[in-house]
């Protein structure tokens, strides 16, 4: 903003305009460094909640460094405003870092275990579903087979959607973690 | 040395001189260095009245507010002063103590998650858990609260680790990488502004409390007095613009003059300065200043298009930010002329709608005179505290502040019973000023111990007490808006007041008649120590002008 306001005195007011939309529409990853102290996670969980903000998926983790760790968050950009949301994230001062990752430059992985009703014909289709996926059979009994699938949150639901008609009996999923792609840090 | 004793010693290198409090058990340790610490304690009578003159301090002084209170309640009791410190920006440092380490988690006597429960409403919080921290931890707090946006810092102290025996070093810097507010403003964004505020038609100028935090009120002046720019200041801003002033245009929003409410729905350019278009401001947002672009200098980045977006956002120092953009705004030599036609519209605002009342025509005292003849016997010139109601509208309305400081209240979260603490609080930091607390009768009786710690205190705060027998705001709501249905209001049978402040060894007086009122103050102000006056007002009479909650400007009743 300013770029397009000509040189000199006169300015039509008109000219001004507003940032863009503050609601993205789509599903934004933060990537948050924060000091590895007591209560953080409960500071940000406490503003989300107090502000309004949903929390879509949720991942702590350490980092190399074990004073900080890393919280990656996925919140829906249609609902509220990210900037928003990244400044009030900044003014807790145990948060040091935070990257809205652009999807495009960036890799993003969830673990998912699916725990299935598995008999007779119905296991070998699984496992062949779970190949495809490149997913592993993990867990095995006489009525169920427990799959892994890793992947970004698009295939994790594709493989859910495919293996529920045999009768899911539950799925864990971790959230969504990142990386910027690249060598440029996170 | 004694860890306690370095709390103690930390406090001094912040230039504390006085901190408010109550013991208990977990902070015991805490009140055994205090014995012979060097610091003023007053010992108030609730920990509300502890915090609450802790804000009074900070905001008549500009310097940090100190409070302390033990674990437990005394520390639940802290959780309103600490929210209202929050909403109000007010720089202070709470610090609590806590059950021991070994009790923690184990709802021990007197045990509450002071951090857990406060966490919403402070700027940041420390649970001690190594004595070793201690200093550094009042550091940061004392650090955290007085710069950037300045607001509440609670530092909890478990009571083993505040008896441990620790090797004291005075912290002279603070490291805190998570922690870098913005000083500087965008130099060309503050051009641009220049540019917009140079060919602005209708402009106005909004100033909230962010001004008188970044002791910005020189600043201000300039800026408006650059040009012929009308300015208006929210409840909170009182006093960073002097009024009365020929550019003043009167407090906006929901008790605003209509000129100041009228003006921003037709500005084609707001600047907002340290003012967050809260919703006692804005009335319905989708009708606000809609012809409208807006610059907005905020020291919180956060505030920047959180209710109304910014077409010029500045963030950084007030103080720092409106003096490049006086500078940048003068190197323009915008004609002043242009500004005729809008002060024209301005005139026929105020004269068709000047603030007034109708005055009885016996011996009734109405509230809006009452203020007047505080204004009048105090010469406007004494810091003046208020708690939440109507008789806080009516000071904000008819009290000229003619400087910053001067004027301080509960704007944010809005806290009956402020106005007594928070006077001690600003008598205690400013010994040689006039304080006087306007009080509500419903406001008042929520603190009102406090009068024994001023009494034994010998802080000489005067409380005007404006009594209309009512939870006078409520009524006015349901007189217009539910039907005159007087739910809970009524305060029937109040305390003599008069007898209420000689129990607790005040002087007490009253008026009942307007032709002794100003007498009756002048008289209050003359006398020595705490005095409360019950000034008796007209009991149903409304805080006009007004716009009904979720309206717009232009449907401003009264």
């Amino acid at each position: 903003m300013g770029e397009d306001i000509a040189p000199g005195a006169v300015l039509d007011l008109d000219d001004l305009q507003l940032p863009a939309s503050r609601h993205t529409g789509r599903r934004h990853i933060l990537s948050i460094l924060v000091e590895n102290k007591p209560g953080v996670l409960a500071r940000i969980a406490g503003l989300f909640s107090r502000r309004g903000f949903n929390i879509d998926t949720l991942a702590v983790g350490p980092t190399d460094d074990d004073r900080i760790s890393r919280i990656t968050l996925t919140v829906d950009g249609a609902r509220h405003p990210i900037d928003q949301v990244t400044k009030q994230l900044h003014k807790l001062v145990n948060v040091l870092k935070i990257r809205d990752l652009e999807p495009s430059e960036t890799a993003a992985r969830e673990l998912a275990l699916f725990k299935l009703a598995a008999e007779g014909e119905a296991r070998g289709q699984i496992m062949q579903f779970a190949e495809i996926f490149r997913g592993n059979v993990i867990d095995v009994s006489k009525r169920s087979l427990t799959v892994e699938v890793t992947g970004t949150d698009d295939k994790i639901e594709a493989f859910e959607e495919l293996v529920r008609p045999f009768g899911l009996i539950e799925m864990v999923r971790t959230g969504e973690i990142a990386v910027a792609r690249g060598r440029t840090t996170t | 040395m004694r860890a306690v004793d370095a709390i103690v010693e930390s406090l001094k290198a912040e230039g504390v001189d006085t901190v408010f409090g109550l013991p208990g058990g977990a902070n015991l340790p805490t009140y055994d260095a205090l014995y012979d610490g060097g610091l003023r304690h007053v010992l108030c009578r609730h920990e509300a009245g502890a915090g609450h003159a802790a804000e009074g301090y900070a905001k008549a002084s500009g310097r940090v507010g100190v409070a302390l209170a033990t674990s437990g309640p005394g520390a639940t009791n802290l959780v309103t002063p600490i929210a209202d410190a929050m909403l109000d920006s007010v720089p202070t440092v709470f610090i609590t103590g806590q059950v021991r380490t070994d009790l923690i988690g184990t709802d021990g006597f007197q045990e509450a998650d002071t951090t857990g429960i406060t966490m919403p409403v402070v700027k940041h919080s420390i649970l001690i858990q190594d004595p070793r921290d201690i200093p550094s931890a009042i550091a940061e707090a004392f650090h955290i609260a007085r710069t950037g946006r300045p607001g509440p810092v609670l530092v909890d102290v478990p009571q083993d680790l505040s008896r441990a025996e620790i090797d004291y070093e005075p912290i002279d810097s603070v490291n805190l990488p998570g922690y870098q507010p913005t000083q500087e403003g965008n130099a060309k964004q503050i051009k641009l502004a220049a540019k917009a505020l140079a060919n602005a038609r209708r402009p106005v100028i909004y100033a909230g409390g962010g001004v008188i935090n970044a002791e910005a009120s020189k600043e201000l002046i300039e800026l408006c007095t650059s040009d012929a720019f009308p300015v208006t200041c929210t409840v909170m801003g009182l006093g960073a613009f002097p009024a009365p002033h020929d550019q003043w245009l009167g407090m906006l929003g929901m008790h605003g003059t209509r000129s100041a409410n009228y003006a921003m729905d037709e500005a084609d350019l707001i600047c907002a300065v340290g003012a967050r278009f809260d919703d006692r401001i804005t009335g319905k947002l989708s009708e606000f200043a809609p012809r409208a672009k807006f610059i907005h200098i905020d020291v919180d980045p956060a505030e920047i298009s959180k209710n109304v977006p910014a077409h010029i956002p500045i963030v950084g120092d007030a103080k720092r930010i409106l003096t490049k953009l006086v500078r940048e705004y003068r190197a323009l030599g915008a004609d002043r002329s242009r500004l005729d036609g809008w002060w024209e519209r301005i005139a026929g605002w105020r004269e068709k709608y000047p603030l007034g009342y109708e005055d009885s025509a016996d011996s009734e005292i109405k509230p809006q005179y009452m203020v007047e003849a505080m204004y009048q016997a105090t010469g406007g010139e004494a810091i003046i505290t208020s708690d939440v109601g109507q008789h806080q509208m009516w000071c904000a309305q008819y009290y000229d502040f003619p400087q910053p400081r001067r004027w301080i209240n509960s704007g944010g979260l809005g806290t009956m019973g402020f106005g007594l603490p928070s006077a001690m609080g600003a008598q205690v930091a400013c010994p040689d000023q006039q304080v006087v607390c306007l009080a509500g009768d419903g406001s008042l009786q929520m603190n009102i111990q406090e009068l024994a710690t001023c009494v034994t205190e010998n802080i000489p705060v005067k409380i005007f007490l404006m009594n209309n027998f009512y939870l006078g705001m409520v009524r006015q709501w349901q007189e217009l808006f539910w039907d005159r249905r007087y739910s809970g209001v009524d305060m029937g049978r109040t305390p003599d007041w008069v007898k209420l402040a000689e129990a607790y060894g005040a002087t007490g007086m009253r008026a009942t008649d307007k032709g002794e009122l100003l007498d009756v103050m002048k008289g209050a102000l003359a006398t020595e120590g705490p005095v409360l006056v019950d000034v008796q007002v007209t009991k149903e009479e409304n805080c006009y002008p007004m716009i009904p909650a979720g309206q717009a400007a232009r449907d401003m009743v009264g």
